[in-house]
Order: C-alpha cells, then structure tokens, then sequence
C-alpha cells in the first residue's frame, strides 16, 4: 500500500524530470506563505499527504518515526498519549501542518534556545531524490556516523533536495511541571538577564520579551521548577500555556498586522537592534521578530543581522517574494549549485523557492 | 611531481622545521589510534597559522597531491592515517583558545585544542564544553568535528554536531568558507551538519564555534548490579519509560566486571551479569528527586545489589571502573579491538547473546562496555597479535558484530567514525544510490577526490568485490527468524 504511493511519487518525479517541468511539493499548505513565491504557478503539484502515518514508534528509545504525510498534531498527540513530545516545539501555522512541512521549512518554537532546533531531533530520513530514486540516511538510533549526515541536510532545505517520505526523530519526555514568570523590565535589562540566566544551571525552558516585558517559562520537576521560581522572583503567570502557544503559532496580538514580518536570527547577547517598527524577542535575545513598514530598506535589515553575527529572513510579506532568505556569500552560493545538482540534476524540486539561482 | 619538488615548495610556505620527510621522523605519523593500520606519508605539515594552511591546499591541489587532515591522532577508525603519495596535514599547532563569550556562552577555538582544555579554560565562568569523548584529554576538538563524537553524556547533552554553531573551513583549492553563525541557525543549507562528522572528507576546518552550557550544580550516581543482562536492558527502558533522561547510563558486562575490578578496586559487585551505571544531574532539588526515582525503578527492576554514591570522591570511584574499562582490557589481553555499533536498545539482549556465540566461534572473548541510554555498544575483542592469523580473525570477528548491529536496526558506527576500519561495512548498511549520493556530495565539495582519499565513503568497485548484500535497516527477508 505504502509502496504503492512511493511508486507513484517516483513516476511522478521522473516524468517532471525528463521534461525538465518543476514540481511544487505540497504537504498540508500551512507553510505556502513562506519562502519565495517565485516558484511557477503552471507547476505540477506533489501532494505528500498521500504518504501518512507512523511507521514505528518505541516510547522507551525515544524515537519516532513516521511518514512525511503525517500530520504534526496527529504525531504530538500520539507523544503525548505517552508522556513525550517534540522538544523543538515546532509552529503548525495551521490544522493541517505535516511532519514533512516542518522539516523541511526546519522552523523550531519557544523551546529551542533550551533544548535544540528541528535538525537536532532528527535521526533518520528516507527520501526521493531529483531523479527518483528512493534513498535512506542516518537510523533510528540516538548515535550514528555512518555516512555524511544527509538526513540533516534536509532540514530547511525547502525541499529543494528531495521529496521527503520518512523521517526519525529523537522525542524527549515532556517536563512534568511548567510554570511562566512574568517580569516588566526595559529591553536591554532583558537581553542582559536571559543571557545571563542562560548560562546558570537554571531550568528556564523560553523566553519572550514583547512589549516591555520578559516572559519566562521554567520546565522540570516541581522542586526544581519551584527553587528556580524563588531565585528568579517576577510574577506567574496563569494561563501561560496559551501564551506559549501564541508565540509558537504566531497567534499573540504582536503579530497581528499588514506590516512585513522579518525574522532576525542573530547572537544572543546583540544590544536592542535599532531598526524602525516593534520588535518580539525570544531565544534569550537569538530571535527578533521585526514588524515594520515595506519602505524600511531591506539592505540594512540584512546588514544589521549579518552584523550581529546572523542573519534576516523575510518571513510574511503579503507581495510577491523573490529574496526571501539572506544572500549568501559567492563561495557558499557555489557550494549550494552543486549540492543542488547532484540532488537534483534536472532542478525539478522547489526550483527558486529557496534561492533563486537554483 | 618529485618527492624533492613537492619538500621544496613546502619550505617556501614553511619554516624548515615544520616539514617532515625522514623516515624516522614520519613514523609517529604511520597510524592514529587504529595501530592495525599504518602507512607512512609523503611528508607530514605542521603549519602553524590559517594562512600557511591556505597556501599547502592551494600547493597540494595544483599538484593533486592528496591532503589526509590529523588532529591529536587518537581516533579509532583510521581516518587519520596517512595516504601513501600524500602530504599528512598536522593540524596540532593550532591549538590557541581565540576568545571565550561567557555572556554568549559560546567559546571560538583552533582544531589542535583539546577537547578538556575548553571546559577547563570555560570552568571559571560556571560553563562547560558538553562533549567528553573518553579520550577527552588528548583528543583535539578539529578531531571531535571530523567524527562526530559524542562521549558517555551524549543522550542528554548530545553530539559534537549539537554543540557547535559555527566553523572556518578550507576548501581543497584554499578558498574560504564561514560555515554557520553565532545565531542559533544560519541562512542555506545545513552544511553544518554535513560537516560534521565527514571525516575530513570535504574540507579543512581551521576554527571552531563551540557552545557552552552551564556546570551542573550537582552530579549523583546509581550503580545497580543485576544477575541477568536482560534484567539490566529492562531497567534502563524503565528509566527512560518513565521520563527520566540520565546523565550518563553505562552497562558493563561480566567480563568486564571482573577485569576492571583486579585492575582497579573500584568495588563492582563480581557476582553481577552487568553493572548499570546511572548518573543524573542539574540542581541540588531535580538530582534529589531523579535519584529517588532511578534508585526505585532499579530495585522494582531485581537489581541484586543498589548503591547510590554519597559524595563526589565516591561518584567518581563508581565511574573509575568504567572508564577503566579500556585500559584493563589491555592489562587481560596483548591487544584488544574496540568496536563501535549502536542498536535499538530493545535488541540488546540478541546482539549480546549474538556476540558470545561470535566469541565462542572465533575462540576469542570479548568485553562489552554499553553506552546504554543511547544504545551504543563497545564490544572489546581480545586477542593477542603475535599469533598468527588472530588479528585477521579478530577482525573477521569485529565486522560480524557491526553486520548483526545492521541486521537489528542499527547502525556500523556510533561515534567513532568509519575511517579506513569499516569501509567494507559501508557496503552492507548503505545500498549503491546513497553510497553514490555519498560520492557526490564528496564531489561538490572535493571534485578531484584529494581530501582523505580512499577513507569514509568504499568505491563501488570495492562493494561489487566484496560481494557484500545490502540489508535495509534490519528490513531482511524473514525478518521474523531469530538471526543469532
């Protein structure tokens, strides 16, 4: 059954080859708005949602694995049932948000600064290349070397690279106790506190600072939650899951606007970024999101975030995107050609929808 | 071109001294941490700067001359020895710790430094390096990056590849590539990923990006003794069942219980079947409530024998035996060869009731030192080279454990890299296309092969040789059969 639909990816995928005609690979569709637009809209569809389901999955390994297709609130929903969860927290933006999706657009939510982003969870991966062919990398085991690490290179690839099937994921236990403090403060207080309390074994699970105050959530054992919350003081926060959840899924009243929204990944310790618009904060200072107006030169947002040692994404705009993610530099862009040609010789996969040279 | 050209031209980017040629000064050279394997190079490097690096590629790749990278030279598998037409790449003398960010938490270092010598340098501002492969005192951190390592805290803190954000790295014309960033992620391609681990396959890293994260407050041991090997694997999943990540989560076998206890004293119960080592840490209040939960969970599991360590003197007893276990296993035997497979812990049982049969077969022991919590395996095979023909058994042997580690779901290599040692294993866990896909990625970064030729990925030709059967990830036909 589950062979049957690989096959008629593969056909898929071969014929869009050998007419050189592109594919526009499509899980859910909650991710359409991200990355560039100028993937043709004449393109042959690829709906991965065809290709579903859990393959196998041992609480006690601490490892899932499922097809592509699956959706993401269907694979956390079964973590749960067990206690686990994806420690990335990744965004859904939407219902019908799939596994595939979010590797491949390799976002990670609130948890990240604490315990690792998408690419760091994944194990294992089985794929179609450009040419059809059906590939696997990495396992499902917690430690392997075996091979150049392919499964990773997936992740945030856009899917550019491959048509994913199956992925493996290392899940983590879900922390028994959450709580959020909540403390007002000026931002460059913020940024200096997050960093610091990021390097004091404390069990601070996010950070959010938006609109003059600094959100924390620590995760752990009831003590330890609790001796934390005696050191760190500030005011908790009830119904804090539904902050968190609006930060992740981008719900939370900052991001309701008309305005660009730009993704500012830069080193954590970066004083307040100086750009106009309002800024949200998380990571402990590693993530701006930026709201301004469509006027404000893109070249010193890039410039600003190459500068504090990262980089900007363009994340929402409601125009035609073409340059969405930061340029990269001549060496690096020939090394993304060629890994792209050898992925996909016939450039059949997302053409442009990451970069536009490829 | 001429031995005598090549040595002249590396005297106009080097001081004299840094260029080796003689023979008896290449010997220390011939292996890495895999005696078995030796060559001796064309001339080895010691370069001291980023530039004089940049100049021996730009020279070696005008020359083709192949270019094999070495760090401390401990590695396992080979992947430092030497190629026999080749410049041997010593990256030793970069071993200057740049800058430390406490704020920041990130360290930027040269490949020659020493893993330990990070959190060392880090200890005063409460931080700490996570990665504590057990050669963590010689071993550089370029090495680390090359292969991946991880170390006994792996399933907690994970591997070198999630504990670096950014690396320098030289291509094989000298052309620079800044790979990654200070921010948590980076625009493109994940080549951080793809660098690590690659074995010094695709480039020369000549700065590292390391995180650091902060000193646990405390630090507790279980050590349980059980009467039966499955009982232990048990208790391990129940830890994990019950949402507990440790630390570290050892398991040593009888064998070699008994051998680390003559050496070493460290007062392991010899009436075990295995010993589990199981450490938590965090604050004072999480390590209190963890232990009480581990220590339960292990006596509802039938260990024989529960001891929890009072006191860091008693903590680091408890572990000496473990990280003994290599060295006694050379005290009980001439020579010994590490293996390095990783298994879904739920097979462990069947691999290790697989490993005694081996044994029995080949008339070799073997040791077995289990990184339990993340299911990777280091059997010991024993055995003594000046006998004849018990070298090529012993690794007759050792490539049957990492086929039975394939035929389980796992994995030939956990951490210690494939190198030149389980090139012919490739062939069975990887079919043509990804081992081509292998090639490939090679080649957008290497077109011309000469970064560690021959090492890490086996031609096709060497697989077609072989005659090796690829079995998808324990998807064998009759998958049911017992194969042990």
């Amino acid at each position: 059954m589950r062979q049957a639909i690989i096959d008629q990816y593969k056909a898929v995928i071969r014929a869009a080859s050998e007419n050189k005609s592109p594919l526009q690979i499509r899980g859910g569709g909650t991710k359409h708005f991200y990355g560039n637009s100028s993937f043709g809209r004449g393109d042959t569809l690829l709906d991965t949602t065809m290709y579903h389901g859990i393959i196998d999955y041992e609480p006690t390994e601490l490892v899932i694995t499922a097809c592509a297709g699956t959706r993401l609130t269907d694979l956390e929903s079964l973590l749960a049932q067990h206690g686990q969860m994806l420690a990335f927290e990744p965004s859904h933006f939407g219902a019908n948000a799939t596994l595939g999706g979010c590797m491949a657009v390799g976002l990670s939510g609130p948890r990240r600064a604490a315990a690792g982003a998408a690419r760091d969870f994944v194990l294992g991966m089985r794929l179609l290349d450009g040419k059809g062919r059906d590939l696997r990398f990495g396992g499902q085991v917690m430690k392997n070397v075996a091979g150049y690490d392919v499964s990773r290179l997936m992740v945030g690839a856009m899917g550019t690279l491959g048509v994913l099937l199956e992925i493996s994921l290392k899940v983590l236990p879900k922390p028994p106790v959450e709580i959020t403090l909540r403390m007002p403060m000026d931002e460059a207080a913020a940024i200096e506190r997050m960093n610091q309390w990021a390097g004091k074994p404390l069990p601070i699970s996010a950070t959010c600072y938006v609109e003059g105050v600094l959100f924390l959530r620590l995760s752990g054992a009831e003590s330890a939650v609790r001796a934390a919350q005696a050191k760190l003081g500030g005011e908790e926060l009830v119904e804090d899951r539904d902050f968190w959840q609006s930060v992740r899924e981008q719900w939370h009243d900052f991001f309701q606007s008309d305005k660009l929204l730009w993704r500012l990944s830069i080193k954590s310790t970066t004083i307040p970024v100086a750009l106009p618009g309002k800024q949200l904060l998380e990571w402990n200072g590693g993530l701006r999101w930026l709201l301004c107006d469509a006027s404000v030169d893109q070249k010193i947002i890039r410039k600003t975030a190459k500068d504090a040692g990262g980089h900007a994404t363009l994340f929402r705009s409601h125009e035609f995107r073409d340059a969405v993610f930061h340029p990269l530099d001549p060496v690096m862009m020939k090394i993304h050609r060629l890994l792209k040609e050898q992925f996909d010789p016939s450039k059949i996969l997302n053409p442009g929808r990451l970069y536009p040279e490829f | 071109m001429a031995l005598q050209e090549l040595i002249n031209k590396l005297f106009m980017i080097l001081p004299h001294e840094a260029v080796l040629y003689e023979i008896e000064d290449l010997k220390p050279y011939e292996c890495d941490g895999l005696s078995a394997y030796r060559a001796l190079p064309l001339v080895v490097v010691l370069p001291h700067t980023e530039e004089q690096i940049i100049k021996i590629l730009q020279l070696c790749h005008a020359t083709r001359t192949p270019v094999v990278a070495r760090g401390a030279g401990t590695g396992l598998s080979g992947g430092a020895l030497p190629h026999a037409q080749g410049v041997l790449l010593s990256l030793a003398r970069l071993n200057q710790i740049v800058a430390i960010d406490p704020l920041a938490r990130m360290a930027r270092v040269q490949p020659g430094v020493r893993n330990l010598a990070i959190s060392e340098a880090a200890a005063m501002y409460g931080l700490y390096y996570a990665p504590d492969p057990s050669s963590q005192i010689a071993c550089s951190i370029g090495g680390n990056v090359a292969e991946n390592s991880g170390g006994v805290h792996c399933l907690k803190y994970g591997l070198t590849v999630h504990n670096i954000v950014k690396l320098r790295v030289l291509m094989i014309d000298g052309e620079y590539l800044e790979i990654g960033g200070e921010s948590l992620d980076s625009a493109g391609y994940d080549l951080l990923a793809l660098m690590t681990g690659s074995e010094g396959m695709l480039g020369i890293v000549t700065e590292i990006t390391v995180k650091l994260i902060p000193t646990p407050e405390k630090a507790q041991l279980v050590m349980a003794a059980f009467d039966d090997v499955i009982k232990a694997g048990n208790a391990v999943a129940n830890v994990i069942g019950a949402g507990i990540i440790p630390a570290g989560m050892e398991m040593m076998d009888k064998i070699t219980i008994h051998a680390v206890e003559e050496f070493l004293h460290a007062g392991y119960d010899l009436n075990a079947a295995a010993i589990l080592l199981c450490e938590s840490d965090g604050s004072a209040e999480e390590v209190a409530d963890e232990i009480k939960r581990i220590y339960a969970i292990m006596q509802q599991g039938g260990a024989t024998k529960i001891s929890t360590s009072r006191d860091e003197a008693e903590r680091l007893r408890f572990w000496a035996g473990r990280k003994a276990a290599f060295p006694a296993a050379g005290r009980v035997s001439p020579d010994y060869y590490c293996m390095d497979g990783t298994i879904p812990r739920k097979r462990l049982a069947d691999v290790l009731r697989g490993i005694e049969k081996l044994s029995q077969e080949y008339g070799l022991r073997c040791m077995n030192v289990f990184h339990a919590g993340d299911g990777n395996l280091h059997p010991l095979i024993l055995y003594d080279a000046n006998q004849a023909g018990e070298l090529e058994r012993t690794e007759e042997f050792g490539g049957k454990i990492l086929e039975m580690c394939i035929h389980a779901g796992g994995t030939i290599t956990g951490e210690h890299g494939v190198g030149i040692e389980k090139i012919n294993q490739m062939c069975i866990q990887f079919g043509k296309e990804e081992l081509e896909m292998f090639h490939a990625v090679k080649a957008a970064f290497d077109p011309m092969g000469l970064l560690n030729p021959g090492k890490a990925v086996p031609t096709l030709h060497r697989c077609a040789e072989l005659g090796a059967m690829h079995v998808h990830r324990g998807e064998e036909k009759f998958a049911e059969l017992p194969r042990f």
